[in-house]
């Protein structure tokens, strides 16, 4: 089933951008295998610029390698993934600087342990993106004044809470002034008192129009913040719709019955 | 006894193919351990087979190999006098010895690296070389502290070995001291083993201390 449809929100909710016409993240019929298991099935997925989509399903349903697969953290086998109509290269230089332009939030942060939090931010734009270590440093505080972590600047990871330290992992991500931004599970490490603090940041990137990718459990912020949900299962695309149509009617007996074990209490 | 061997000179000689062979086997072992880690299976293979090979040959056959080999049979001089010579071959004998034994302690200290980190340095752009100066290896270099410093203490003493080939260093000396004065023989033995003490002790201290000072928190 091809989830590129339904894409545009006829009224953008107060949290939502503006969506444009204009593919960003395109993918067609990706297959990928761990061994036996076939994790990801003929996935067709197209995002558009300033959209946010938001990817959930039961565990073990390919969303997370789905997110891992736009940046080619993981390889697949079949089909074809292009990110602002430049297809996926090899591993390699090409595909180093196509990274740079995706930014990624993992669900264990993986902050650099050795690095103080003004040094995670700054390492990518001075040693990837070439750029003066003064106005590299500059704009990471502004960053790190955004996700309310600039007073901790020359902390160390271990030192922060988890809360914190994804929101200074959002920074890192931002400082790169990527195209698309991937969360692959950002709050389901995070203590419950703390995921607000990082969905709040979510909320505000999607609102000022950032392009995201996000694989989460929270229902809550897919309602407020997404254009579309898409719903996997089985590593498949089950279901693409506006968080509401989705939500107030699902489509399949596959979503209705995940929906029916989350929301019920 | 002491003034007809010069014993000092004798350490001299050591800790010149300690040192050298030291500085040779950290850079082979480093050059070797991201080969290991790389992402291209002919550099990967390349440095599992070194690590097997030397890893698994003995010390002294490696240097004979040197030695009578590459310098007495091919003619491979490096060096004015037949001393030079002789440390050149020792030297490179003894960082390729061990260089596997590096090799095999930064990596496991790459393996204490959690590979998320690597995996952020991916996202973030960074190519193969640069994640692994800017983020692996600073954090492997301490999880490897600790067995590089043993490495180091087992080099200094295995330095012993070119006694075989010739090389005045300590050892050769000793046999030659004992073979002139029997009498003295246990004076003479621990006479050799303080110096050896003298060498490596403070060797394990500093690495202790390094390997405390560079712990890294998570």
């Amino acid at each position: 089933m091809s989830a590129s449809n339904g894409s545009q929100a006829a009224e953008p909710a107060p949290g939502r951008g503006a969506v444009r016409d204009d593919p960003l993240v395109v993918l067609k019929g990706v297959n990928k295998h761990f061994g036996a298991l076939h994790v990801l099935r003929d996935i067709d997925l197209t995002v558009h610029r300033g959209e946010v989509v938001v990817v959930i399903g039961p565990s073990g349903s390919g969303k997370s390698t789905l997110c891992r697969t736009i940046n080619r953290l993981e390889t697949f086998e079949s089909g074809s993934i292009e990110i602002d109509g430049q297809a996926l290269p090899e591993e390699g230089k090409a595909l180093a600087q196509l990274r740079a332009d995706v930014g990624m939030v993992f669900q264990s942060f993986n902050l650099f342990a050795h690095k103080t939090i003004l040094e995670n931010v700054t390492l990518g734009p001075t040693k990837v993106r070439r750029q003066r270590p003064a106005e590299a440093r500059q704009r990471a505080m502004e960053l790190l004044e955004r996700v309310g972590v600039a007073h901790q600047a020359e902390k160390y990871p271990a030192q922060l809470s988890g809360g914190q330290q994804q929101r200074v992992a959002i920074a890192r991500a931002l400082a790169m002034e990527p195209k698309v931004m991937l969360f692959d599970e950002p709050t389901s490490a995070l203590d419950p008192e703390m995921i607000n603090e990082v969905l709040d940041v979510m909320t505000d990137l999607a609102r000022d129009g950032m392009t995201m990718i996000v694989v989460t459990h929270e229902m809550g912020f897919a309602r407020r913040a997404a254009n579309r949900v898409v719903f996997m299962s089985d590593g498949q695309i089950v279901e693409s719709a506006e968080p509401e149509q989705f939500f107030s009617n699902p489509q399949s007996a596959r979503a209705k019955d995940f929906l029916g074990k989350i929301l019920t209490h | 006894m002491l003034q007809r061997f010069d014993l000092l000179a004798a350490f001299w000689m050591t800790l010149q193919l300690a040192v050298l062979g030291a500085v040779g086997a950290l850079v082979l072992g480093t050059v070797i351990a991201v080969m290991r880690v790389s992402p291209f299976s002919s550099l990967q293979f390349f440095a599992r087979m070194y690590v097997t090979l030397i890893r698994n040959t003995p010390l002294t056959l490696i240097l004979f190999f040197c030695v009578f080999g590459l310098m007495n049979a091919m003619g491979l001089r490096f060096g004015e006098s037949r001393d030079t010579q002789n440390l050149f071959w020792g030297v490179v004998a003894i960082a390729v010895y061990h260089a596997s034994f590096v090799a095999e302690a930064l990596r496991s200290g790459i393996n204490t690296v959690p590979v998320g980190q690597a995996e952020a340095a991916r996202a973030i752009g960074m190519p193969f070389l640069p994640s692994l100066r800017h983020v692996i290896m600073p954090q492997a270099v301490r999880g490897s502290v600790a067995p590089v410093g043993n490495v180091m203490i087992a080099l200094t003493k295995n330095t012993t070995v070119a006694a075989t080939v010739g090389i005045a260093e300590a050892a050769a000396t000793m046999k030659t001291m004992i073979e002139f004065y029997p009498n003295f023989l246990y004076f003479i033995f621990a006479l050799v083993a303080l110096g050896f003490v003298v060498l490596t002790l403070p060797t394990g201290i500093f690495f202790t201390w390094l390997s405390r000072k560079v712990a890294v928190q998570r």
